[in-house]
């Protein structure tokens, strides 16, 4: 399994995120430090990763949050928690369902 | 830029839906920087606006400006800005447009969110964040609470400062 974890310096949320991130990976039985972790520092960058705000969280190329139309660029990205409220960094729990179904998706590496 | 204790610049600054808006005299007023695009400014959005509403029997003032470049960031346009006050989300709240971005260089602004609460002399009591936790809708901005509630008793704010967390204001290039 490959999971990306693209950040932009300018938002204050890729600490937290990548250690929830890390927590998640943990509690799935998954090694931690298995994540790819990559700054996006430039526009250029960013339309070059399809980067539509930091963090952005790939398991195995999957956004764990498929992006839609957002247009990419540097800037903190928008998560919906499944309470409903808005937050700067994803749901645990879509995060573990996230490598939950690339864990067993014939292919896949756990 | 303003410390603590000094007197705020003031401005003149449209809402959007063109009329002008300015630092009126009040008992004690909240200028918040604030945007559409940032899931800070947007996961506070809701107790910073219930805020105003709590208090504007009071007399309290709140002045949400949008300072952001909107040719880089098109999420915090005008027609967004217009779409968000017609959908309610800032209830009586005059959201205004920082075109020049003049005012929030002025403050000294740095995130989206950033609050100053200032005092009937216009004297800045108060600078920061909402709260300890934008993830955390149960500490129902505290700290602005706390500091207006102060500014309204005469007494200083405790905290006075803290530090604003959000999106860093999107300067034009």
């Amino acid at each position: 399994m490959r999971v990306e974890f693209l950040f932009w310096a300018g938002c204050p949320s890729h600490p937290r995120a990548l250690a929830d991130l890390r927590e998640t990976l943990a509690q799935t039985g998954l090694d931690p430090d298995c994540v790819i972790v990559r700054e996006v520092d430039d526009e250029s960058g960013a339309e070059a990763e399809e980067f539509v705000g930091s963090p952005t969280i790939r398991i195995d190329g999957i956004d764990i949050q498929p992006p839609g139309e957002q247009p990419t660029g540097l800037t903190c990205r928008i998560y919906r928690r499944r309470d409903g409220r808005i937050s700067p960094t994803p749901d645990p729990a879509d995060v573990r369902d996230a490598l939950r179904a690339a864990s067993s998706t014939p292919g896949g590496r756990s | 830029m303003p410390s603590i204790g000094e007197p705020v610049p003031g401005f003149e600054l449209p809402d959007t839906r063109g009329e002008m808006h300015r630092l009126d005299p009040a008992p004690a007023t909240v200028v918040v920087f604030t945007c559409n695009h940032c899931p800070y400014a947007l996961a506070w959005h809701e107790r910073i606006i219930a805020v105003a509403g709590d208090y504007g029997q009071k007399g309290v003032r709140m002045l949400a400006i949008n300072p952001n470049d909107a040719e880089r960031y098109p999420g915090d346009s005008p027609d967004a800005m217009r779409a968000r006050v017609e959908d309610g989300d800032f209830a009586d709240v005059p959201y205004l447009r920082d075109e020049s971005q003049e005012v929030a260089r002025a403050y000294d602004a740095r995130t989206t969110p950033d609050v100053f609460v200032l005092d009937a002399e216009g004297i800045l009591r108060y600078r920061g964040a909402p709260d300890g936790d934008h993830d955390d809708p149960a500490r129902n901005a505290a700290w602005l609470r706390a500091a207006i509630d102060a500014v309204l008793e005469g007494r200083a704010p405790d905290p006075q400062e803290t530090r604003p967390v959000g999106c860093s204001i999107k300067w034009r290039p």
